[in-house]
């Protein structure tokens, strides 16, 4: 069983604002589907090991080369941004008072 | 020349022939389908937007290269229609979402680029469950899209309306992206085939990305041969995606007396609606009367897959739409500060759905739980992997229904989200696994299409076409 202040508590990790109807049907929902996931608790994988990717990664790695920036490109993708100045994006003070 | 031409009766190859006897013309194979739309979509609603006017331009180059007797590329003058998460520059790409209802692609993706080489004509974009999650087409932002054999029920999802586009004789063929079952099980919703190709097999560059190690892209057609010949076009090596590769085992000595096919009885368990499992059944004995080998096999970690299935997927979905910020591009709503800014933007612009796995994989991956939720849904995979490694030595593809039950009715499984998780019983393990798994009209029941879903190892798709036509053909 989950508590509503776990709820609570993960929106604000996940950086999701709810209402309070969505955070008591989260609880609900939570729970059936947590208690799902339990299935996975009653078997043994001690020496087990994880599979991160299923098809075996090695490290890729493009030519050292320098490429050509097109700012016209660059620009476009900058302006898709809310609010920008001068090619820079801009955000609203990273430190302050913030709790 | 024919004003009435229908997209539905046409293959690949019939259309490649038409444009060489100067039967109809690229052009009017695009008004075909444009007419079409007009007159299905407003019941319908696969598509979310109509790209005429790129249709057209395309067709007309067609057209001139037909003209000049230059070589046309594999796929001209075939409608295409494509997943609203694939990126086509200069069209919007809404993934399904109020997030990016107002996002414009800056670029094509690498299997788009590979569409346009051949000469496809791209008919416009079709609807979806909002960032892939759901397997009904009813968690888009947009509106449902309905099944065109029973208007009344769902076409499957997430990649719904590429499926229902094909299926009403929209397009011809159709690019979805699957991650848990989003193209296999549409396909069996609306009576197509439809490709999961095998991990790396195809370019992920350009496509919104859900679970960044499940998601592969692939296509739906009404025929094994034009699934085979689409996927031919998009596969292969890309240096945007890394974890893409060029190999393709080739089997040219097929036949179907040497086929042995696997046959799980964990997919024949409880859950299973036994008009669906008849189905299926029927088809495995006929395929055994045409001369395949039937053996029983075991896959004992497939009561595991789909919960760490969606650990794994909520886990990698909470991370890559962490970058839906309201700063960089999409939907934003302006706070006092910065943190009000991202609660704002994305409690305001995404579904309950997106909400639900964001937070579930939030939780997953959060101090304390990693290991009981994430690591462990990892090994698990290990687990999957390994039975299905030995279940291929003595076996040259597995079989097995597609979904536990028929195609169901719009709004029947929207207030339970477990039970909708559970649609994906049957076709995860290919995505946690690596495997290629295609989709194969099985035969109906209560006059509602079945799939039946084929397996094989790593990159041996070509084994899938060659055993699907096989299907394709018992009737």
């Amino acid at each position: 069983m989950i508590t509503k202040e776990q709820v609570v508590h993960i929106a604000k990790l996940a950086r999701l604002k709810l209402t309070e109807e969505e955070i008591v049907k989260f609880q609900k929902d939570f729970s059936s589907i947590l208690d799902y996931f339990g299935i996975l608790q009653s078997l043994d994988t001690k020496n087990v090991e994880p599979l991160t990717h299923s098809v075996a990664a090695e490290n890729v790695e493009r030519e050292d080369v320098e490429r050509e920036a097109d700012p016209a490109f660059s620009q476009e993708l900058v302006d898709m941004a809310p609010s920008q100045d001068q090619g820079f994006l801009q955000v609203k003070e990273v430190f302050g008072n913030d709790k | 020349m024919t004003n009435n031409m229908e997209l539905g009766t046409l293959g690949i190859k019939d259309i490649q022939e038409g444009l060489q006897k100067k039967t109809f013309s690229a052009t009017e194979l695009a008004e075909a389908s444009f007419s079409a739309i007009r007159e299905k979509d407003p019941k319908i609603h696969a598509f979310l937007e109509v790209t005429e006017n790129l249709a057209l331009e395309q067709a007309a180059a067609v057209d001139k290269k037909v003209a000049n007797k230059e070589k046309l590329g594999a796929l001209a003058g075939v409608p295409s229609a494509l997943k609203d998460a694939i990126l086509v520059k200069g069209v919007r790409a809404t993934a399904g979402s109020r997030m990016l209802e107002n996002y414009t692609a800056p670029y094509d993706a690498t299997v788009v680029e590979k569409l346009k080489g051949a000469d496809a004509l791209l008919v416009g974009k079709t609807n979806m469950d909002e960032f892939g999650m759901g397997a009904s087409t009813e968690n888009s932002a947009f509106g449902v899209t309905r099944n065109p054999l029973d208007e009344e029920r769902v076409p499957g999802g997430s990649s719904g309306g590429s499926a229902a586009s094909v299926a009403a004789g929209e397009a011809v063929i159709a690019l979805g992206e699957d991650t848990g079952g989003s193209i296999r099980l549409p396909a069996s919703f609306c009576g197509l085939v439809g490709l999961k190709p095998t991990y790396g097999a195809v370019s992920r560059n350009g496509i919104i990305a859900l679970a960044s190690s499940l998601d592969q892209v692939g296509p739906f057609a009404r025929t094994v041969e034009d699934c085979e010949i689409v996927f031919d076009v998009i596969r292969g090596k890309d240096p945007l995606d890394a974890t893409s590769v060029d190999a393709q085992v080739q089997d040219p000595n097929f036949k179907i007396q040497n086929l042995r096919i696997g046959v799980p009885k964990e997919y024949f368990g409880e859950g299973l609606d036994p008009v669906v499992g008849d189905v299926i059944k029927n088809t495995l004995k006929k395929l055994e009367d045409a001369g395949a080998k039937l053996v029983e096999v075991s896959i004992p970690h497939v009561q595991y897959a789909l919960a760490a299935y969606y650990i794994i997927n909520t886990s990698e979905a909470s991370a890559n739409l962490a970058r839906y910020d309201g700063i960089r591009y999409g939907f934003s709503k302006a706070g006092n500060t910065l943190l009000e800014t991202y609660l704002e933007s994305r409690g305001e612009a995404f579904g309950t759905e997106v909400k639900r796995r964001i937070m579930l994989g939030t939780y997953a991956l959060s101090a304390g739980y990693y290991d009981a939720y994430y690591i462990k849904a990892q090994k698990v995979r290990t687990l999957l992997k390994q039975d299905f490694e030995k279940a291929f030595e003595e076996v040259d593809v597995i079989a097995g229904p597609v979904s536990p039950f028929l195609p169901f009715k719009i709004g029947e499984k929207m207030q339970d989200p477990l039970a909708m998780y559970l649609v994906d019983i049957y076709t995860v393990s290919a995505n946690l696994t690596a495997l290629p798994s295609l989709s194969v009209p099985a035969g109906k029941a209560e006059n509602l299409p079945v799939g039946l879903q084929l397996m094989a190892p790593a990159f041996q798709e070509n084994l899938l076409f060659k055993a699907g036509s096989v299907v394709e053909a018992l009737k």
